[in-house]
């Protein structure tokens, strides 16, 4: 389902060259749920970066469903992301002068779909994360954990085999981060591949693979007791 | 992305944020409200004096003879000799005096014109009650005279003139006609004067021989040809150029609408210029909006929004803000055209044609300036643009 070969990501600050991501190889297959770990500035979010088609690396290859992304231009990858991939963000990146249905509708839209068919697939994901209640809502009349179940459902919507969660759970509550993460384990449980970025070993508990990143290297990728 | 969705969502924007989204809109408000008052005032002076000069007559041509350049003049029964000339429908020749005119101890000076009965269609002038100068009143210097409308204002007040008789210089005239009001027309007022037969104007004013014939034309394609005989037959008669002029009202109307011509471009033009100054306030805000919306712009594209779609949204809400301050700037415009149009009592009608070129030069200022800080919006790297705060 996923595959990188030698990814390696270079930033340019000035006349220092960083090196955020070194020769990484990884193979996802289709329905797992493994949880990306590493400190702070170990190329977590870069690595996420490149799995979700946001960036393309300096060098290697990323074949998503045999298809290889790294060389696509701009809109190729906007595509892709709107075809392939629903982020989940850990401060929730929702529109504010929109309202929950809205933001879930916004994928479709960029899809292309109908009004008709945009309303149908957002009010049944809305659904999914119990939300139905709260769909005329704006972020700001939602809780955290709400905010997060609506990013869930924006990210649900267009039916995108990979779900990315980037420290899902780090701005909420741990009440509200137990919710997220049920639910994102039912996801699991339906089919969806689902790569968590996290720095909190309590969550990378509860999935099975685990890939721990220093440096921008792999050092450990497998299950953890 | 749809665009009756991108429209609403800008709308909301524009609504959301009101008085910065007026302030934004108020430079192309005024631009377009400019264009279109002071192009509706350019054309409303145009057309009353357009009107002003074609109220004079049609198909008019009018000769002047000079007295200090010659002493040649031109008798009256040769001068309506032309009358069989090809192209020639009428003509009326004219003396002019000034006199003084009586009624009961009221006393009022004007100036007079010796006249005959082709005069009224010639130079369209009507009378409003009684009659106009005939045939035989000429044939018989019958003291007769017809009144402007400001004289008998003058003289009579409310009192109908007609059929009273006035002293002109000393001597009885009876009033039979009273003239229609002109107006102030563009020489001199055409209100303010008397008219009496021109064979009686020569003994009243003791002159001879007639400086000013005005010659109406049969048609507008005659009227070159008859400008060429007259021109003829008058060198031939005075043999100075100099001393005699042919004028053409035609010739007149032309330079007089080029002129109105220019001076309305002129106007419009520079109502134009505050409009790009209203672009410019747009750019200017739009700018602003995409560095504070760079968040939003980061989460579009990570959910699959294309450059276009940004560049496309952004180019919108500047279409609706020019837009909108179009639509506003037109009203205002109708309004404000009105008020001056009513003040400067000329008749301002905005045509149709003014209110689109405005609206459609609002429209191209919102693109044009809104395509910058769009194209800026898109281009937008959808990873910084996420990180942003
Ligand atoms: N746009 C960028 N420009 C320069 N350096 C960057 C950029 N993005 C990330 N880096 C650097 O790359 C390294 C990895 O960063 P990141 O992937 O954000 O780490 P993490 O998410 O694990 O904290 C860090 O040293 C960071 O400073
Ligand atoms: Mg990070």
């Amino acid at each position: 389902m996923i595959k990188l070969k030698n990814i390696s990501k270079y930033y340019q600050t000035g006349s220092i060259t960083i090196t955020a991501l070194d020769r990484v190889t990884l193979d996802i297959s289709a329905g797992e749920m493994l949880a990306i770990i590493g400190p702070s500035g170990s190329g977590k979010s870069t690595l996420m970066n490149m799995l979700g088609c946001l960036d393309v690396p300096s060098e290697g290859q990323y074949h998503l469903e045999g298809k290889e992304v790294s060389k696509l231009q701009e809109d190729d990858l906007a595509e892709i992301r709107n075809q392939k991939i629903g982020f989940v963000f850990q401060n929730f990146n929702l529109l504010n002068s929109l309202t929950a249905l809205e933001n879930v509708e916004l994928p479709l839209i960029y899809r292309g779909l109908g009004a008709g068919e945009r309303r149908k697939m957002s009010l049944q994901v809305l659904g999914m994360v119990g939300l139905s209640d709260r769909l005329h809502h704006k972020p700001a009349e939602l809780s955290g954990g709400q905010q997060q179940r609506v990013a869930i459902a924006r990210a649900l919507a267009g039916n995108p085999p990979v779900i990315l969660a980037d420290e899902p759970t780090g701005n909420l509550d741990s009440r509200s981060g137990e919710e997220v993460m049920e639910i994102l384990k039912e996801l699991n449980r339906k089919g969806k591949t689902i790569i968590l970025i996290t720095h909190d070993p309590e969550i990378a508990k509860q999935v099975r693979r685990v890939i721990r990143i220093q440096d921008g290297q792999i050092v450990f990728s497998g299950e953890v007791a | 992305m749809n665009i009756w969705q991108t429209v609403k969502l800008a709308v909301a924007g524009i609504r959301a944020n009101k008085l910065r989204s007026f302030l934004t809109m108020l430079g192309v408000i005024i631009g377009v409200a400019a264009v279109i008052v002071l192009v509706s005032i350019g054309e409303g002076t145009s057309k009353s004096v357009t009107g002003k000069i074609q109220g004079l007559g049609s198909n008019l041509v009018s000769i002047t003879i000079r007295n200090n350049e010659t002493p040649v003049s031109l008798s009256y029964d040769e001068i309506m000799d032309w009358k069989a000339r090809p192209g020639i429908l009428g003509i009326a020749p004219v003396i002019n005096g000034n006199v003084s005119v009586k009624y009961g101890n009221k006393k009022y000076d004007t100036s007079l014109e010796g006249i005959n009965s082709d005069y009224e269609q010639v130079r369209n002038f009507h009378v409003q009650q009684g009659r106009f100068v005939i045939p035989t009143d000429l044939s018989f210097r019958q003291k007769i005279v017809l009144l402007g409308a400001e004289v008998a204002r003058q003289l009579f007040g409310q009192i109908d003139p007609v059929g009273e008789t006035v002293k002109i210089n000393g001597e009885n005239f009876k009033v039979v006609g009273l003239l229609e009001e002109k107006g102030g027309a563009a020489f001199g007022s055409n209100d303010d004067k008397v008219m009496i037969p021109l064979t009686t104007a020569e003994r009243l004013l003791n002159s001879k021989g007639i400086r000013t014939v005005y010659v109406q034309a049969a048609s507008a394609e005659d009227v070159d040809s008859v400008v060429a005989q007259l021109d003829n037959l008058l060198y031939k008669k005075i043999k100075n150029t100099d001393a005699y002029r042919v004028f053409n009202q035609a010739e007149m109307l032309a330079t007089v609408n080029q002129v109105t011509g220019t001076l309305t471009v002129m106007l419009g033009g520079i109502a134009g210029i505050s409009l790009l100054v209203g672009g410019i306030g747009i750019m200017n805000i739009m700018l602003v909006s995409v560095t504070e919306r760079t968040r939003e712009i980061g989460i579009r594209k990570a959910i699959g929004g294309k450059r276009r779609d940004i560049l496309r949204q952004f180019l919108i809400e500047a279409l609706v803000v020019s837009s909108s301050g179009g639509v506003l700037g037109i009203l205002a415009g109708l309004g404000g055209a009105r008020i001056i149009g009513s003040v400067m009592s000329i008749e301002t009608g905005v045509s149709l044609q003014i209110i689109g070129l405005a609206f459609g030069f609002a429209v191209l200022v919102g693109i044009v300036f809104g395509i910058y800080p769009a194209n800026k919006a898109a281009k937008l790297n959808p990873i910084e643009a996420l990180r942003f705060q």
